[in-house]
């Protein structure tokens, strides 16, 4: 047993912060590092930068775009790119789309789609959730009728995020009513330009415009666009939950978070004295970093006993709970320590506006971040949903 | 990065496994519990026979040279088992202290008694205004022809009664809470002066208080520099953190595997309990305690050994944050989850329990480890 890191993954780590130091645009990780919004162009930019490097897919196989890291060096990967304020990768088509079309896709169906999530010439969004179908989410009902070659889609999705810049969806759909709830589900490819497609947005709480609905009336889907068997999507959709669940555990984005929350705390004044010095505020900084420290471990020991390229499996819950946990603990702390300049909403300054800040650039998003991250509990199931899955099977209660 | 254990640890964890399951039944240690020392001696000198006791020492001194993950893998086995013999207190801390502080002569001569299980020691640290503060010390030692005298109280020695010998710590120069002018001495509890009270602890070992009236211990029997004895009471506190963790993991698995257990065959409503989602979402909580618990101490094992630094103390700390809250969490949600029963003495969870809650109240407790943490935070 050796908790350091080798000679080779300290070198590793020197390699992409040198990258990073070449590659990553000021502009960008000043505005991330001010928690700020990120323009679709400016994504799809840093992506393209990643990609030409060879390191957008670390999680996927060599002989499709992967990098062939282990477990530590994707760690560590992430460490460095969220530390140097580098734009987060969208993780719809490369984290959730791609495992399962490699793992239950066709040859066709791999040529088609892989090279264009590589090259980001392709948006997608997630399908999934819709008005009766939340944390049940087998309980959907987008229906999908087999008509010939293709598949006639009729129903509504939403909280689909960035379905408004997307080009592709990956859509549960039911495909045989009769069947038991999880027995009749099918995993489909849906182009978002076919027509019958409406997308209609939600402004969330923070005055964003990040999810939707989608509505299909009618809409055609080739059969060819049907991944895995038809009535065996969930069997995709369970796989692809482990995958999302594991990187929303974000150990590397709540390091990153408690780094900011430090920088703030540091100038931030009660007394005449920075925060950070004050024993109160830096009791509960302690404290969360000595959570996130812990959980850290967890991953790395979970991510260990999977290495060799496999997958977590319900032990992916226990680090999704804690790990958002974490995050709104941090973005809790952030909005805490700017006093009542958490208050001001003002939209510009989290976007691309030009007027003079009305206070800090690190004040702007404090209350924008952590309620942005009370979504992290409710996404990829609940966590009390965690908890079920936990209790199911792992206890085998 | 590489979080597997080598042969050698496998075995190690193995045979401690087997020596516990097979001689440490809640009956038998009930019988151990009254008897004469609180403990067994038979079963403490199986471990030094095994040569666990020399895990930690130098081989030099008849030891192994055993690292902390060594500790770690012995102590959670003690810990699943509840056993009631000072390996903490004797070996790791005691031991600790005469390994770094000890002459050529007093490593030679106590150090292979110890590894053998010829000879118990204890460690006098505490006391009544202390509060887990190392420096905090008003028992005093004052220079006298030939050696010292010592005047004091110590507070809840762990295996004070039984020991050959105790470490106490006395003042021998500066104010009462200075960080220079503590020093160690090796105490013979026989010697005139002497008095000890000896009682039960909450999880069922025994302790004594020691009080100390005009003590005249030879000047040989200094540990280390006169005065300078601060530093390596904190380091080997640090060690017995990293070993304590490891024991509570034990016990709390032991404690979660019982709850797991009787989720299962209690049957109320028509139904086992463990149907309930109210029970299995506080079932899962434990086990997420527990998981963080277990990560923490194999962190803390590693550091345990290291160099003294900054880096080490803060894992040390967080590790004793971490597993104390999640030690009190366990033992009270277990008890919860279990119902009346959990509060009965004849079963072994209420015993857990006790152990688990009292994990905080040695080597210092969640508050006072987040504020060493805090102390040491990174600013930047």
């Amino acid at each position: 047993m050796d908790i350091d890191f080798t000679v080779h993954e300290r070198a590793f780590r020197d390699e992409v912060r040198a990258y990073l130091r070449d590659h990553l645009p000021d502009e960008f990780a000043q505005r991330i590092a001010q928690g700020k919004r990120l323009s679709k162009d400016h994504q799809v930019q840093w992506m393209r930068t990643l990609n030409q490097q060879g390191w957008l897919a670390p999680g996927w196989p060599v002989e499709f775009g992967g990098t062939g890291w282990t477990e530590v060096q994707k760690h560590i990967f992430d460490e460095e790119c969220f530390a140097a304020g580098a734009p987060k990768v969208v993780s719809f088509g490369l984290k959730m789309v791609a495992p399962v079309i490699i793992k239950f896709g066709t040859p066709e169906q791999k040529a088609r789609f892989l090279p264009r999530i590589l090259s980001c010439d392709d948006w997608w969004c997630q399908g999934y959730s819709e008005p009766g179908a939340g944390s049940d989410l087998s309980s959907l009902k987008t229906r999908a009728v087999r008509e010939g070659e293709h598949y006639r889609v009729n129903g509504q999705k939403t909280w689909t995020t960035l379905a408004h810049y997307a080009d592709w969806m990956f859509c549960l759909v039911r495909t045989d009513p009769e069947a038991r709830q999880q027995q009749g589900i099918s995993f489909l490819l849906i182009d978002m330009k076919t027509p019958g497609i409406t997308v209609r947005p939600i402004i969330t709480l923070d005055g964003e415009h990040e999810v939707n609905e989608v509505f299909f009336d009618n809409v055609r889907v080739p059969v060819a666009n049907l991944v895995g068997q038809e009535n065996q999507g969930w069997t995709c959709a369970k796989y692809l939950l482990t995958h999302e669940r594991t990187s929303i555990g974000g150990i590397a984005q709540n390091k990153a978070l408690l780094g900011r929350l430090k920088r703030i705390a540091s100038q931030e004044l009660r007394n005449g004295v920075p925060l950070i010095e004050e024993p109160m505020f830096r009791a509960q900084i302690a404290e969360v970093e000595i959570q996130l420290m812990a959980a850290e471990m967890s991953s790395l020991r979970t991510l260990a006993a999977v290495s060799g390229g496999g997958v977590p499996g319900a032990e992916s819950s226990f680090l999704k709970i804690r790990g958002t946990e974490i995050r709104q603990a941090i973005t809790y702390l952030i909005s805490k320590a700017v006093g009542p300049y958490a208050m001001p909403f003002i939209e510009d300054e989290l976007g691309y506006g030009e007027e003079p800040l009305l206070y800090t650039d690190y004040s702007s998003a404090a209350t924008y971040q952590y309620l942005d991250a009370r979504k992290a509990s409710i996404y990829g199931g609940a966590n009390e949903i965690q908890k079920n899955i936990i209790a199911k099977m792992i206890l085998e209660l | 990065m590489d979080f597997k254990l080598n042969d050698e640890q496998l075995m190690l964890q193995d045979t401690v496994a087997r020596l516990v399951r097979d001689t440490y039944g809640f009956e038998q240690r009930e019988h151990f519990r009254q008897s004469e020392h609180g403990f067994s001696t038979a079963f403490m000198q199986q471990l030094a026979d095994l040569g666990l006791c020399a895990v930690p020492f130098a081989e030099a001194y008849g030891g192994f040279g055993g690292s902390g993950v060594e500790t770690m893998l012995i102590m959670t086995e003690l810990g699943r088992g509840l056993c009631l013999e000072p390996f903490l207190h004797s070996v790791i801390f005691a031991g600790g202290l005469v390994s770094q502080l000890g002459t050529e002569a007093q490593k030679a001569e106590l150090l292979p008694q110890l590894a053998t299980g010829t000879l118990q020691m204890a460690v006098a640290v505490d006391e009544p205004q202390s509060h887990y503060q190392l420096h905090d010390v008003q028992t005093v030692a004052q220079p006298v022809a030939g050696g010292w005298t010592l005047n004091g109280r110590k507070s809840v020695v762990v295996a004070g009664q039984s020991a050959g010998l105790i470490l106490v710590s006395a003042r021998t120069g500066q104010g009462v809470r200075d960080e220079q002018g503590v020093s160690l001495f090796l105490l013979d509890p026989q010697a005139r002066g002497v008095c000890r009270r000896a009682f039960a602890t909450m999880d069922g070992r025994m302790a004594c208080e020691v009080y100390l009236e005009d003590v005249f211990v030879d000047s040989s029997a200094i540990l280390g520099e006169v005065g300078h004895a601060l530093s390596a009471l904190r380091y080997q506190q640090g060690r017995c953190i990293a070993a304590q963790c490891a024991e509570a993991v034990g016990s709390m698995e032991a404690a979660c595997q019982l709850t797991h257990d009787y989720l299962k065959t209690r049957q109320q409503f028509g139904q086992p309990i463990g149907k309930f989602q109210a029970l299995q979402h506080r079932m899962v909580d434990m086990r997420i305690e527990l998981d963080q618990a277990t990560s923490m101490t194999l962190l803390a094992a590693c550091v345990a050994d290291q160099q003294d630094s900054d880096q080490r103390n803060r894992v040390l700390a967080a590790a004793k944050f971490i597993v104390s809250r999640a030690s009190r969490f366990v033992a009270d949600q277990g008890i919860q989850l279990h119902g009346g029963i959990g509060l009965t003495w004849e079963y072994v969870l209420s015993h857990h329990a006790k152990h688990l809650l009292m994990v905080a109240r040695q080597f210092g407790d969640d508050d006072h480890h987040l504020q060493a943490y805090a102390r040491l935070l990174q600013v930047a």
